[in-house]
C-alpha cells in the first residue's frame, strides 16, 4: 500500500486530508468536505458558473495531467448554449511510468474528485460526469465507487444538488490496460466502448467531446484541486505558486532516493532542493547521474541541469517539461542506453499503431538501441536513432509519438558519448535486464 | 437490447450487465467493464462471452473482438488463478524490479505470459502499474505489493499459494 510521506518544506493543500481517513464521507464533511460545491451554489444559479470559471482563473491552475493548459480558460471554452449535454470527464488513467499520484488522490481523498467534478458540472452546465480509472486501480474504483454510493446517499449527486434545481450525476469505472487512453480524445473513445485510438484535432473537447457533446477533461489532480481553490479563493491559491504557475501539485519522486513518495509542493520549487532535500537525495550516497523530471515522456536533465523550478514554464526554458510531476532520478550505475532501451520498448509496446511515424519508428529505434545495447552497433545507430525520432515529432494525431521521440532524443543528445562507448565495445553502468531480457526488450 | 434467454453469466452478474447497460448515454459505453467483469467471473473472455455481450449491446462479435484485442489486461486464453504481474518500468527497473521478475520466473518456473503445470499461478512482465514510489512493485490479480524484495515475493506467493490471497479478484 501507498505509504505517506512528509517533509517541512510541503506546501499542504491538496493532500490536507491525507491519512484522516477522508474516504469516509463523515470525516470528509468533518473537514469542510462539500462546502466548496455549496459556496459555488450560494452564489445563486445564474451568477455561479461564472464566478467559478473566475475563481479557477485567477487560481492560475494548470492542468496537472502534464500539458499545463490553464484549467479555468479550459472549462470557459465549453459554449453555453448547446443542443447536445455537455459532460465532465475526470482522466484518471494515470499511466504515464514514473507517475502515482492520482493513485494516492483516489485513495485518500476520493471525495475530493467527486466535489471537483460537481464543480467543473456547475460551471459549464454539465449533469453527467465520469470517473475513469485505469483498469490496474481496480481496488481504488471499489473505494470511488462508494464514495459515489455515499455522496448519493447523503443526497449530494442526482437530482437538485443542495437546493440549487440543478442535477448531477457521476458514474465511474475503470479503462483495462493501454497507456494511449491516457491521452484525452483516445479517453473518450475507450469510454465509448471502443478502441483507445486518438481522435483528430480540431474539432477540441470543449466544443465537440464525449458522445458528441461539449466535453472538459481534467486530470483528476486537476479536478481535485477544484474545491480547495474554491475555498482558499483563487489569488491566495495563485500565490503559493510561481509566475503564470499558481499553486501547488503533487510530485512523486521515485528511482535511487532516499525517500521516494509523493510529496506536495509549491510550483516553481527547486529540482535540486527536492531530490537533495525533500526527497532525501541519492540513495546511498551514491552521484547523481540523471534525472527524468516530469513522467518517461520527459527529456532527460544531467546532473548538471538540476537549478531549475519546478513549473511548466521554467521547465520548459531548461528543454524538457514539468509533465505528470513524476521524477525519476538515476543514480551513476544505471547504463543510460538500457534505460533510453526500457524507455522505447514501453513506447513501442503502448503504440496503438494509428498514426504510422509512432508506429514504425518506436519499434525502429527499439530494435537499433537493442543492437547498441547488445554490442552489434554501429556509429551510423545512433545517427539514425536521432533521424527517427525527429521525423516521429509533431507528425501524430495523438502526443504519443513525442513522448517517445523526446526521452530519445534527450538521451541520444546529452549522453551521446556514452552511446558511442557502447558501440565500441565499452559497456558504461551495471545492465539489470537479463540476456533473455535486452534481446527482447522488456516483451 | 435483445433479449438473452440463457445467460453464460452468474444471475449476479447478468443483473449486474442488465444494470450497466443502463447508466451510460449509449450502452455501447459498457462495454469495457464488461469484458472486464466477464473475464474476472469465468478467468478469461470466452468465445460464449463475446457472443453474449455483442448480443447484449447490440454490436457484431467482431467489433467486440476489435475492442477485446486492444486492451492488454483482457486475455481471451486462462490465465493462473493468481495472475502475477511484475512492473519492470522505470522506477521498478531501478529499484530491482527485473530482480524480482526473473526470481518470479525461475520461482515459478514460466517465462511471461507462462501458466504453472497445476494452474495456480500465471506470470506476466507489465508495464507501469502507477506504484513508482513504492517500487519495486507487482500486482496479482488486482492486488497491488509493493516495496518488494525477493524474499517478501517468496512468502506473498507462499500466501497465495495456500489460498489466504485477498480479494482474488
Amino acid at each position: 500500500m501507498p505509504r505517506n510521506v512528509s517533509h517541512p518544506d510541503e506546501v499542504i493543500v491538496l493532500k490536507r486530508r491525507f491519512g484522516m481517513g477522508a474516504a469516509d464521507i463523515e470525516k470528509y464533511l468533518e473537514q469542510d468536505g462539500y462546502k466548496a460545491v455549496q459556496l459555488a451554489i450560494s452564489q445563486g444559479v445564474e451568477a455561479m458558473p461564472g464566478w467559478i470559471i473566475d475563481t479557477m482563473k485567477a487560481s492560475g491552475l494548470r492542468g496537472r495531467g502534464g500539458a499545463g493548459f490553464p484549467t479555468g480558460m479550459k472549462w470557459s471554452f465549453v459554449p453555453k448554449q448547446s443542443e447536445k449535454p455537455k459532460y465532465v470527464l475526470v482522466n484518471g488513467d494515470e499511466s504515464e511510468p514514473g507517475t502515482c499520484k492520482d493513485h494516492v488522490i483516489f485513495l485518500e481523498d476520493p471525495h475530493a474528485v467527486i466535489e471537483g467534478t460537481m464543480i467543473a458540472g456547475l460551471a459549464i452546465g454539465a449533469k453527467l460526469g465520469f470517473i475513469y480509472l485505469r483498469g490496474e486501480y481496480r481496488y481504488l474504483l471499489k473505494i470511488v465507487e462508494k464514495a459515489v454510493a455515499d455522496a448519493y446517499a447523503k443526497g449530494f449527486l442526482g437530482k437538485n444538488i443542495f437546493g440549487s434545481g440543478l442535477d448531477f450525476d457521476i458514474v465511474t469505472q475503470t479503462g483495462a490496460g493501454a497507456y494511449e487512453v491516457g491521452e484525452e480524445s483516445a479517453l473518450m473513445e475507450s469510454l465509448e466502448g471502443k478502441r483507445g485510438v486518438p481522435r483528430i484535432k480540431p474539432p477540441f473537447p470543449a466544443v465537440v467531446g464525449l458522445y458528441g457533446g461539449p466535453t472538459v477533461i481534467n486530470n483528476a489532480e486537476t479536478i481535485a484541486s477544484a474545491p480547495h481553490i474554491l475555498l482558499m479563493g483563487g489569488e491566495a491559491y495563485s500565490k503559493l505558486g510561481s509566475e503564470r504557475n499558481g499553486g501547488t501539485r503533487l510530485f512523486g519522486i521515485s528511482g535511487h532516493v532516499e525517500r521516494p513518495g509523493v510529496y506536495e509542493l509549491p510550483m516553481g520549487f527547486s529540482l535540486h532542493r527536492a531530490i537533495y532535500e525533500v526527497a532525501g537525495g541519492v540513495k546511498g550516497g551514491k552521484k547523481l547521474k540523471a534525472v527524468v523530471p516530469g513522467g518517461s515522456s520527459c527529456p532527460v536533465l544531467t546532473a548538471d541541469e538540476l537549478n531549475v523550478g519546478l513549473d511548466f514554464d521554467q521547465m520548459g526554458k531548461a528543454g524538457t517539461m514539468l509533465g505528470s510531476g513524476g521524477i525519476v532520478v538515476l543514480d551513476e550505475t544505471v547504463s543510460i542506453v538500457e534505460f533510453a532501451l526500457r524507455v522505447i520498448a514501453f513506447y513501442q509496446h503502448e503504440s496503438c499503431g494509428w498514426c504510422i511515424p509512432c508506429r514504425e519508428g518506436t519499434d525502429w529505434i527499439k530494435k537499433t538501441l537493442s543492437r547498441v545495447y547488445a554490442g552489434g552497433g554501429t556509429a551510423k545507430d545512433i545517427d539514425n536513432v536521432q533521424y527517427l525520432a525527429e521525423n516521429m515529432m509533431g507528425r501524430t494525431f495523438c502526443p504519443l509519438g513525442d513522448a517517445a521521440a523526446m526521452p530519445t532524443l534527450g538521451f541520444v543528445k546529452k549522453f551521446r558519448k556514452e552511446f558511442e562507448d557502447y558501440v565500441a565495445g565499452n559497456r558504461a553502468g551495471t545492465p539489470v535486464m537479463s540476456e533473455q531480457e535486452l534481446v527482447g526488450a522488456g516483451h | 437490447m435483445a433479449a438473452i434467454d440463457q445467460s453464460i453469466f452468474s444471475p449476479e452478474l447478468a443483473a449486474r450487465f442488465d444494470h450497466l447497460v443502463t447508466i451510460y448515454p449509449m450502452k455501447r459505453s459498457a462495454l469495457i467493464p464488461m469484458l472486464l467483469y466477464a473475464q474476472d467471473e469465468i478467468g478469461y473472455v470466452s468465445e460464449a462471452a463475446i457472443r453474449e455481450i455483442a448480443a447484449r449491446l447490440d454490436l457484431f462479435d467482431l467489433e467486440v473482438r476489435n475492442v477485446l484485442s486492444y486492451y492488454s489486461m483482457l486475455r481471451t486464453k486462462p490465465a493462473g488463478k493468481y495472475n502475477v504481474q511484475v512492473c519492470t518500468n522505470i522506477s521498478c527497473m531501478l529499484r530491482g524490479g527485473y530482480e524480482i521478475l526473473d526470481h518470479c520466473k525461475a520461482k515459478l518456473g514460466v517465462g511471461h505470459k507462462g501458466v504453472t503445470p497445476d494452474g495456480v499461478f500465471s506470470l506476466e512482465e507489465v508495464e507501469c502499474i502507477g506504484a513508482c514510489c513504492w517500487a519495486p512493485a507487482m500486482q496479482v490479480n488486482y492486488d497491488f505489493h509493493d516495496e518488494l524484495t525477493t524474499g517478501k515475493v517468496d512468502s506473498i506467493l507462499a500466501e497465495y499459494k495456500a489460498g489466504n490471497g485477498k480479494d482474488v479478484k
